[in-house]
């Protein structure tokens, strides 16, 4: 038998075309520009990404197939491109200056950064398992090496080892997964083995269940879901700032992206048993990171912890296993997008010569030090912690709200008595900033570099703007789930 | 479907709402250093605001229960939110009482705040519109989203310019209250897709769910218990009062009047507004429970206030006390109850605030709020000792104030739908009269046994000025509270139609049983007659 190759739909992955070109071209570029200069660089890739992101848009209600049903377009992996390429600008705009104060500031940053955003584009575009590791794998490696990228920072180092071991070992997991799978259905293609499951009657089988567990797994590691949290404080604390931001943001929602097309479309079939695996996962998320987080006084484990917490709340989303939930999980990575960048680009902001602002005490009289800050930061905070005016409190009104309508009061319960744990440590920060004492005033008042300030305003104010009027945004989290419908 | 109207043809319940936080934000311009500009700007934004409000009172429409200055329009499509405002005869009177007492805590504040006075003001306004706004609002997201919104300026006002456990006492002011609006935000969301459940609409519109969601009573029972513990902590009620003391003590004065005078009111408020409505029988079926609490928290916080050195933590307990038969004659269900109650919530308001507003001016000057470091001041301060006296004897309930009358006519709705329950109520008012007389007696008369008091001063100009209305709010409702009654008969009659709709039937089938007995009895007298003749 021989099989014809297709010719694939190239322009279906112009915005992956434009971010490897965009990526090597980089990388070529660093070569002409003198060390001094590599803010340059950063520029470059900051447009660059405007551009993609601009371009991706275009691929709204595009939908195509290609690369025989391996890769897909629809408006769910099109909003999801727009939340990493929009974290992608932001941390771009937050790391040039922090590079030169940690003395790296090196053009393959940037470069990397791409490639991890090229890797995620291609996990949520992927219909089929082997892409999907693919892609995982581009964006994890990436993101080994930028987590260890301040290369004289022991901590850094630590970081990035750490990571690289735990990713290793869960991507093994992830891969047995997919051997288990394709041996009971015959096939990594998400529509196939949702096919084969319905045909042959395999939705309780055991073998598939293992399986299911393993994939859940593998996501949950960049997830950082519980039990597969542990790395995540160590990465994030050792990690450069900016990293952290992205790293709590972009691979998270990659990672979900692909887990709800896998659970939703390969093994929805499997829905009541992955409901309850997902249930207690949930729970134990939520509980785990927000109580751990209350323990902690460098802040920027504490938001390490809380990611976690914030990564249980929206599992919410998938178990729900409505239009409602899934809408409710895109929307919530625009708004933890915008607050949890926001709330690292003031740690950012306080990072000065001789100063690492990391801890808790280094808030202290923030409010006297850059009143606008302080406040944009209690923007951030009431968000994380889900209260309105901001985008935090619609997001988690659509993932309750799911939550409600499948029925699982009690697990909303428990996520309600969870936000009000966050409340206390995130107003950990509120206090030191407004009720601390002011640090003496031989300190240097922080102060941001332009693009940083650029970009938490940015963010502060499409927290505060998607809270006050998210109409446009829960319609267009909407619309991208209606590829779901039929499965769910 | 009626949404009510608006005579004035614009918005003005949102812009009474809003120039609050206009105020705030102009704020942001003024140099701190300029603290004079910035205190009167604070004063003229809130009189201003006062002022604005007025107009409603004399505009309201008092024969209709239909909501009016009616605004709305959609805004969160996507999920069926409106904004929606609307002021009824209750409502209006809290939105009168807020600005009102908006205005009074500002200049009540000018001596108090020392420190970081720009930031206060900031924080004061933003809170009137947080305020306000859960007062005008009828849809039930909207009013959730102000309901939280006023948590933050409030706990900024405790944190920062608070006593000296004020860090404790923002925080935990705070999570309490973040606690118990969580549940109710779980209620919504069902009830929510309830309605949708019933009439494929999505919607929060709150005068849609009165009419159009009847809930099953196994669902009503858990919604209810949901909003229970959302307003019940704000009320607050007796086991969810802990709160209450440590926020009051170490908030700032106007922080506290703010905090007895309006917040307070945002729990029954929300217990008339959602709970009643919309879960009937469920209210119903909690009267018990409800009464039970509510008169522990009459007697117990009156015990406690008897017990308290601090007088701030004394007039905080008694708050505890006054909303324990607020709630209690709410869920008398009858229209004399509720209407003791929302006035009650009005006097509560005015006296409380001014007690707290007392506390602070002398400790303004002394610095100390413990009863055993005054005494017999009266014979220094005869004018502050003469606005004490009005504003204790109307907290605890003098004839020809307005304590008196909420007092009576509470009394008298519990009393029509059960005389226990009233018996015990009144205990509670005669413990009030001991405690408030005793903290009178102590600190005003007799020797003066401490000599820093020797040399206190009498109240100034500006502590005149804001004690005077409050005083005669309290005279104006004692002698003539006729109009505060005919702003809200009708609506009260409204909801006791909806909450309770037996006792207007009982009242009928009563009268009628009456009509007849004059008429048998007038038959037998013309029967007596005829015999004679």
């Amino acid at each position: 038998m021989t099989t014809v190759l297709p010719v694939p739909n190239l322009a279906a992955i112009g915005p992956e075309i434009l971010v490897t070109v965009l990526a090597c071209g980089l990388l070529l570029v660093d070569l002409f520009i003198p060390k001094d200069r590599k803010r340059a660089v950063g520029i470059l890739a900051l447009a660059g990404t405007v551009v993609t992101a601009l371009f991706t848009m275009r691929y709204w209600n595009y939908s195509a197939t290609t690369f025989s049903g391996m890769f897909v377009v629809d408006n769910f992996a099109v909003i999801f491109k727009e939340v990493f390429l929009f974290a992608t600008a932001i941390t771009i705009l937050i790391s040039l200056r922090y590079l030169e104060i940690e003395k790296v500031s090196l053009g393959e940053y940037y470069a990397l950064m791409l490639f991890c955003t090229l890797g995620m584009m291609v996990m949520v575009s992927a219909a089929d398992l082997v892409v999907i590791y693919i892609g995982l794998e581009t964006m994890a490696l990436s993101v080994y090496v930028l987590s260890g990228f301040m290369r004289f920072n022991v901590k850094s180092s630590e970081a990035a080892l750490k990571y690289f071991l735990v990713g290793v070992f869960i991507s093994g997991i992830l891969l047995y997964g997919i051997a288990l799978t394709y041996g009971v259905v015959g096939s990594t293609n998400l529509n196939a083995i949702a096919e084969t499951i319905k045909l042959k009657g395999l939705k309780d089988n055991p073998v598939l269940m293992i399986a299911m567990f393993l994939l859940a797994a593998g996501f949950g590691l960049e997830i950082a879901m519980a039990p597969f949290h542990f790395w995540a404080p160590d990465v994030y604390e050792g990690s450069p700032t900016p990293v952290t931001a992205f790293i709590s943001v972009a691979p998270k929602a990659a990672a979900f992206a692909a887990l709800i097309r896998v659970f939703v479309v390969g093994i929805g079939l499997m829905a009541p048993h992955w409901q309850v695996l997902l249930w207690v996962i949930a729970a134990l998320t939520m509980t785990i990171g927000n109580v751990t987080a209350a323990l902690q006084s460098n802040v920027k484990r504490m938001l390490a912890y809380s990611s976690i917490a914030h990564a249980g709340y929206m599992l919410l989303g998938i178990l729900a296993a409505n239009t409602t939930g899934l809408a409710g999980v895109a929307f919530y990575f625009f708004a933890y997008a915008f607050m949890n960048m926001g709330a690292f680009g003031v740690i950012i902001l306080l990072r000065r010569e001789g100063i690492v602002g990391d801890e808790v005490d280094d808030f202290k009289g923030l409010a006297h030090t850059n009143p606008m800050a302080a406040l944009l930061m209690v923007v951030f905070l009431l968000s994380l912690t889900g209260i309105p005016p901001t985008a935090g409190f619609i997001g988690k009104f659509l993932l309750f709200s799911a939550a409600i309508k499948a029925g699982f009061y009690w697990l909303v319960v428990i996520a309600v008595l969870n936000s009000v744990v966050s409340l206390f440590y995130y107003f950990r920060i509120a206090q030191a900033m407004y009720m601390g004492e002011a640090p003496d005033s031989s300190i240097p008042r922080p102060q941001g570099a332009p693009s940083l300030t650029v970009a938490i305003a940015i963010v502060g104010i499409l927290t505060l703007f998607f809270g006050i009027y998210p109409h446009h945004l829960v319609e267009l989290a909407k619309a991208s789930v209606t590829t779901f419908i039929p499965f769910l | 479907m009626d949404f009510g109207s608006n005579s004035f043809g614009f918005p003005i319940l949102s812009l009474i709402t809003y120039i609050p936080l206009v105020g705030a934000f102009l704020i942001l311009f003024i140099n701190k250093e300029k603290t004079t500009v910035i205190k009167y700007f604070a004063f003229v934004v809130a009189m201003i605001d006062f002022l604005v409000s007025i107009p409603l009172w004399f505009a309201f429409d008092r024969t209709t229960w239909h909501f009016q200055f009616v605004e709305r329009v959609p805004w969160i499509k996507a999920l069926g939110v409106e904004y929606y405002f609307g002021v009824d005869g209750i409502s209006l009177l809290l939105v009168l009482l807020t600005t009102f007492l908006m205005a009074i805590s500002v200049l009540s504040s000018f001596n108090y705040i020392q420190e970081r006075e720009k930031e206060y003001y900031i924080a004061l306004l933003a809170l009137g519109t947080g305020m306000m706004g859960v007062f005008c609002a009828l849809d039930v997201f909207l009013f959730y989203v102000f309901w939280e919104v006023m948590l933050v300026p409030m706990y900024f006002l405790i944190g920062i310019w608070g006593g000296p456990r004020k860090l404790y006492a923002a925080i935990k002011f705070f999570l309490y209250t973040l606690f118990g609006s969580l549940f109710m935000l779980i209620a919504i969301i069902t009830a929510y897709f309830y309605f949708h459940h019933v009439t494929g609409e999505w919607s929060f519109n709150l005068v849609k769910w009165t009419n159009m969601m009847h809930l099953p009573a196994g669902l009503q029972f858990w919604l209810f218990l949901a909003f229970f513990l959302g307003f019940a902590i704000k009320v607050p009620l007796f086991p969810f009062h802990t709160w209450l003391p440590d926020a009051h003590v170490e908030a700032p004065t106007a922080g506290s009047v703010i905090l007895a005078g309006v917040l307070l009111k945002m729990g029954t408020y929300g217990f008339v507004r959602f709970s009643l409505p919309l879960f009937p029988a469920a209210a119903n079926y909690f009267v018990p429970f409800v009464a039970v609490l509510s008169i522990i928290a009459i007697i117990y916080g009156a015990l406690c206030a008897l017990a308290q050195e601090d007088m701030k933590k004394l007039v905080a307990y008694s708050s505890v006390s006054h909303m324990g038969l607020v709630m209690l004659a709410m869920f008398a269900l009858n229209p004399m109850g509720i209407e003791g109650s929302i006035l009650q919530m009005l006097n509560h308001g005015v006296s409380t605030g001014a007690l707290f507003l007392i506390v602070g001016i002398i400790y303004e000057r002394r610095h100390t709020r413990l009863i055993k470091e005054f005494g017999g001041i009266s014979k220094v301060v005869p004018v502050f000792a003469a606005f004490f006296m009005i504003t204790m004897l109307s907290s605890i309930g003098l004839p020809g104030l307005n304590g008196f009358i909420g007092e009576f006519t509470c009394l008298a709705g519990v009393f029509k739908h059960n005389w226990v329950y009233a018996a015990f109520a009144v205990t509670g008012v005669i413990l009030g009269a001991a405690y408030m007389l005793w903290l009178y007696q102590r600190t005003m008369f007799g020797r003066i046994t401490n000599e820093k008091n020797l040399h206190l001063t009498d109240m100034n100009l500006r502590e005149w000025i804001y004690m005077t209305p409050l005083v005669i709010s309290f005279i104006w409702i004692g002698i003539y509270p006729k109009p505060i009654f005919n702003v809200m008969e009708v609506s009260v009659k409204h909801l006791v139609e909806q909450v309770n709709p037996d006792y207007y039937q009982k009242r009928l089938q009563h009268e009628a049983k009456i009509k007849k007995q004059l008429k048998m009895t007038k038959a037998d007298h013309t029967a007596e007659i005829k015999v004679l003749d």
